[in-house]
């Protein structure tokens, strides 16, 4: 009862100054927005339990409501910059709902954000956190720092701690006064900086390639195959990662994409078996990988064969 | 292959996830490899434990899991693998170990009371004269491969193992990719497993590879 008082009750002053209640409503309208929106809940005492009960997949397979969850994604830091790395794969308990997401939201021209977690949350959020960027750019005439974008998304999420938002992302870009920056904020609440990050069900595949190979003073090319080659890992490995890898460079002059490629195309994978040419410009699938490097050694290429080895 | 098996979900084991079995396949030879702590809840109660048997001149298993089933199966195997070995004078070769093994947990899993153990075989097939490995959990599913991983370790090691390992690779280059899977461990895993026993399969038969594993590694 007393909240419903208090959500209704107003100072007397805030009345002053309008000469309707349409005046008052007007200004209302106009207001800036507090950072965090007010939704309208749904009635009942404990919405955080109660959504709890409906999503956890684990605990009953039944549940009504299904959240697409499971994700690779990487980002990290090195001497040319950062690169950020994603799979395509949405997924809803066990189905694939799309393999072509893209998991990299352009914040603006030197700032890059990656979803992992519940799709939708990330997907709002995101988009939220881009509008609110570009509100700190016209206020202030410069880009917001990566500082500043990645706090405001953890003061949000933070703002709804316990209520059942399910994200982990990452905010890299490069400002004039920070260079380079890769931060990490998840919907715990936890927001950290660092020079590397895998988020998602397949964050150990990736860590796995990544974490071997990683030195701050790599070359791009270097970077960037390194980047693809550790989601290409974790799509081969988690049932919940896959589809395309989407790779891109943040440098000081703003982020560069480079492409959206599949991992396991059926025709290059026939055209390579049959004539074991690799010239073609396949460059991220798995069939190329194992058939020009020799990698994934315990996956046959031979049609009859079954098993790896007897 | 029994790979159906492998769509049940599996029963949380609370220490098995904390333990490390990794094996990997050489040219001539096979690396079993365990961490060589033993715990019990929140304590550490051994830090040189070892997580092998010998079963015969040249097939080794490596096992983690529910603690007493572990060595109580291992010694089981062990011994009917040696009386064997006696009976007619000469040695089952690893997958003969492997098929012998993978019959046992079988009936083991129906029983009462299964035997709760996960486990690499890990071989040198004299007359064949090639390494041979064999990927066995409790729900008797058995799987010849090139390179395999249990508990935790699966989820970091085997992308590596995807990556750099090859048909045909040197000891040396084995060692190699054994070292990159530890840093990886050490780096990532949120606990100590006390560094890892090292043990090599091959032609002579079984020997434990020093390995120094005293160098910090920190997350980039």
């Amino acid at each position: 009862m007393d909240t419903l008082v208090a959500r209704y009750t107003r100072p007397a002053f805030q009345n002053e100054g309008y000469s309707s209640a349409d005046d008052q409503q007007a200004a209302q309208d106009l207001a800036p927005l507090s950072l965090s929106l007010n939704f309208a809940l749904p009635p009942i005492a404990s919405t955080a339990s109660w959504l709890r009960a409906m999503t956890d997949d684990h605990s009953n397979p039944n549940c009504p409501i299904k959240i697409a969850h499971g994700t690779t994604t990487l980002a990290f830091r090195f001497k040319g910059g950062i690169i950020v790395a994603t799979d395509s794969r949405a997924t809803a308990g066990n189905w694939i709902a799309s393999q072509t997401v893209k998991k990299v939201i352009e914040i603006n021209s030197h700032l890059l954000g990656t979803m992992a977690g519940g799709a939708a949350d990330c997907q709002y959020w995101l988009a939220y956190l881009g509008m609110q960027c570009r509100l700190h750019e016209l206020r202030h005439k410069r880009r917001i720092s990566v500082a500043a974008a990645s706090k405001i998304l953890a003061n949000l999420v933070y703002s709804y701690k316990g209520m059942g938002l399910s994200m982990g992302t990452m905010c890299a870009g490069v400002t004039p006064t920070e260079g380079p920056a890769l931060y990490y904020i998840d919907s715990d609440g936890t927001r950290l900086s660092g020079n590397l990050f895998c988020v998602g069900s397949g964050q150990t595949f990736a860590y796995g390639v990544l974490d071997a190979e990683y030195s701050y003073d790599m070359e791009d090319e270097v970077a960037l195959e390194l980047g693809r080659r550790s989601i290409l890992a974790a799509t081969h490995r988690d049932a919940y990662s896959g589809g395309f890898i989407n790779l891109y460079h943040v440098k000081e002059e703003g982020w560069v994409k480079h492409g959206f490629n599949d991992t396991a195309p059926m025709q290059v994978a026939l055209i390579l078996l049959l004539a074991h040419d690799c010239s073609a410009d396949f460059h991220c699938s798995f069939w190329e990988t194992k058939l020009t490097k020799g990698e994934f050694s315990n996956v046959s290429a031979k049609l009859e064969e079954t098993s790896g080895r007897v | 292959m029994y790979v159906a098996h492998l769509t049940i979900p599996i029963r949380t084991l609370t220490t098995e996830t904390r333990e490390v079995l990794l094996g990997i396949t050489c040219k001539d030879c096979t690396i079993i490899v365990a961490s060589k702590a033993a715990m019990r809840g929140a304590s550490i109660l051994k830090v040189n434990d070892d997580k092998t048997r010998k079963l015969n001149k040249n097939t080794l298993m490596a096992f983690v899991g529910e603690p007493g089933d572990t060595v109580q199966f291992a010694e089981y195997i062990q011994a009917n693998i040696q009386l064997y070995s006696m009976r007619n004078s000469s040695d089952l070769s690893p997958r003969e170990v492997s098929s012998f093994v993978r019959s046992e947990l079988a009936k083991s899993l129906r029983s009462r009371s299964p035997y709760t153990v996960n486990l690499l075989l890990g071989g040198y097939n004299p007359i064949l004269s090639r390494p041979e490995l064999y990927w066995i959990d409790y729900l008797a599913s058995c799987a010849p491969v090139p390179y395999a991983a249990h508990g935790y370790a699966q989820y970091y090691c085997l992308s590596i193992l995807d990556k750099h390992h090859h048909a045909g690779i040197s000891f040396e280059e084995g060692m190699g990719i054994l070292r990159m899977c530890t840093d990886e461990l050490k780096r990532r895993l949120p606990v100590d497993f006390k560094g890892v026993l090292v043990k090599v399969v091959d032609k002579e038969g079984i020997r434990v590879e020093d390995y120094v594993d005293e160098k910090p590694v920190y997350a980039p």
